[in-house]
């Protein structure tokens, strides 16, 4: 049997990780990929896609509900276990550093599923890497911008150069043990109460 | 004090974290030599997951919940104990204004009688079905919780079949109130804030409370990976030190407003301080502008609230074979009977000379007023601890309780 035979339901409210991760199966030979992003309705939804493997994100508040509904097998014709074996620690431990669940078919055999988890777990990761950068590179947009504000504080009171005035703010990062982006922070709101230095 | 022992507890955005949130938070873990690590989490089943991993070394849990992990009940389960219980009661049943409505045609007043307001309920689910109308749809928080169990002991003592006759559906807590508002259920059963604020904003009525359906009842417990509890008896037995303290100070009225303060900080509960009041004080808004005060409607220290007597556990698990969820076997009683530790409690509060009640189990609903009991050390008061139907469960017979229990 190919791997495009099984039906795999992922459930994220994050729509950007919920796309990379559709991409990847399918991209991995998957043709029966749905993806949710509201679990408003979601037993009937189930009920219609019939799925034989249910990735969820573990942020989502809705697992303790998604569970009791497999467990009383009403919408799901067959009970739904986490994960196909629990002997396999490792792969549970990774599942659930990344940040994702999974739920099988009872009786589905491991070296079917397993793939599909591998995938989930390395596009969550993927995810949180990106995001991890995105978010690196707009605080060192934030900080460029506060050292940029500190540098004119220093230029215009103390009428130093662009330069001298970054020399400055650097001495005293290091002489305090502290970035240079806290050090203009600080400067920034101090001349904030201080008085309208900058036209305020 | 140098840290001598590292802990990682998990916590669930609900008031009875409060025990464990202030240990951490007020200073309570840190005089024990403990860095206590607090992370909040989104569901009932991540704590459980992250319990089973090793994430977490112990966790804020449902008092069913446990057992459920160690019955082998759940998806990744694993061997979990319960050394410290995090107080009684807390929890209401609230419903909608339109069932509030129909509950007051058939008698209910707004006075929190369970029984008063459960005939009302029963008469009103009959009116229905006799009218074919859609059954009603009731929430709780998870099938293995207080919630679930109270709910339906409550209704099925009422005359009402809990899964005939209603349907009851899982709805994380802090989604109640807009589930409510939103007309997707019409009732609930759930801890505060909750409650209170489904009445605050205008589209919930509290029709009775935990407190008067079993007075004195456990609610969340401190749940560890037993395996965990085996190879850290000293970082265990600090633990439990601390949450005592803990839970003293959270049980003193002269804290109620720090307290309050904590709890609404967006790490925690991240709702307004105003809303935390009711549980503190048990001055409940019931809506509709009715105020009532519940006496001992939650305790986070009182009335031995913190001892994990093995009679809570075994009444839940009484409750579990009631509701279809496991059947009942010697095996899994003795599981049952193995999951709550008071030999542990007792071991690491000895050295703190508090008062200790001498038995693990004790016959509940037999205590009918607050009763002093024989205890090592200081005095203890426990109690009541009455069923609102008067029965009352033995946990040494366990059979006849069960049986007695069995639908016709």
């Amino acid at each position: 049997m190919s791997a495009g035979s099984l039906t795999i339901l992922v459930i994220d409210e994050n729509r950007i990780r919920a796309s990379i991760i559709e991409a990847g199966l399918r991209d991995a030979g998957h043709r029966h990929v749905t993806v949710i992003h509201d679990v408003a309705g979601i037993a009937r939804r189930i009920a219609e896609i019939e799925p034989d493997v249910i990735v969820i994100d573990l942020e989502n508040p809705n697992r303790d509900m998604l569970e009791n509904m497999f467990q009383l097998s009403r919408a799901v014709k067959r009970p739904i276990a986490m994960f196909v074996d629990r002997s396999d620690q490792a792969s549970i431990e990774a599942a659930v550093d990344a940040g994702v669940s999974a739920y099988v078919v009872d009786g589905l055999k491991k070296e079917r599923i397993k793939p599909i988890l591998d995938m989930a777990i390395s596009r969550f990761n993927a995810f949180s890497r990106m995001a991890r950068e995105l978010e690196e590179a707009r605080s060192e947009l934030e900080n460029r911008k506060v050292i940029d504000r500190a540098k004119g504080i220093l230029m215009k009171s103390r009428g130093l150069s662009e330069e001298a005035a970054y020399a400055l703010l650097r001495k005293t990062a290091m002489n305090q043990n502290r970035k240079i982006a806290d050090i203009a922070q600080s400067l920034v709101t101090a001349a904030g109460l201080l008085g309208p230095l900058e036209g305020e | 004090m140098s840290v001598a022992h590292q802990i990682t507890a998990g916590f669930m955005p609900l008031f009875d974290s409060a025990v464990l949130v202030a240990a951490g938070e007020m200073g309570f873990a840190a005089r024990e030599g403990i860095e206590l690590k607090l992370h909040r989490e989104t569901s009932w089943a991540n704590i459980r997951d992250r319990i089973a991993i090793g994430h977490f070394d112990v966790a804020h849990m449902l008092g069913p919940m446990p057992l459920a992990c160690s019955l082998g009940l759940t998806p990744l389960a694993s061997e979990t104990i319960v050394p410290f219980s995090l107080g009684l009661g807390g929890n209401c049943v609230t419903v909608s204004n339109a069932v509030w409505q129909g509950m007051a045609a058939h008698g209910a007043a707004p006075d929190l009688d369970p029984a008063r307001a459960g005939a009302a309920l029963g008469a009103l689910i009959r009116e229905r079905t006799g009218a074919v109308r859609e059954p009603l749809r009731f929430a709780v928080v998870h099938p293995h919780s207080g919630h679930n169990y109270e709910l339906r002991y409550w209704l099925a003592a009422c005359g009402v079949d809990p899964d005939r006759d209603i349907e009851i559906v899982i709805v994380p807590p802090p989604f109640m109130a807009d589930a409510l508002a939103a007309g997707r259920i019409d009732g609930y059963c759930v801890g505060e804030p909750w409650n209170s604020a489904a009445v605050a904003a205008g589209t919930g009525r509290i029709v009775t409370v935990k407190a008067l359906l079993w007075r004195n009842s456990p609610e969340k417990v401190i749940g560890v990976r037993k395996m965990w509890a085996e190879e850290n008896p000293d970082a265990l037995a600090a633990l439990l030190r601390a949450l005592h303290h803990s839970a003293r100070w959270c049980q003193d009225p002269a804290n109620r407003g720090e307290l309050a303060a904590l709890m609404a900080r967006p790490a925690f509960l991240g709702q307004p301080e105003a809303i935390q009041m009711p549980v503190l004080t048990g001055q409940l808004q019931l809506g509709g502008g009715v105020e009532r005060r519940v006496e001992d409607f939650f305790l986070p220290f009182d009335k031995a609230a913190n001892f994990p007597w093995k009679s809570h556990a075994l009444w839940f698990y009484t409750q579990m074979v009631r509701w279809g969820q496991l059947p009942h076997t010697p095996q899994n009683l003795a599981i049952a009977r193995d999951c709550y530790r008071p030999d542990l409690y007792r071991s690491a509060l000895k050295p703190l000379g508090v008062a200790l009640p001498g038995a693990n189990a004790k016959v509940e609903g037999a205590l009918k007023v607050a009763t002093p009991v024989g205890s090592a050390g200081a005095s203890l008061v426990l109690g009541p601890d009455g069923f609102f139907d008067g029965q009352i469960f033995d946990p040494d017979r366990i059979d006849a309780y069960i049986d007695g229990q069995r639908r016709a």
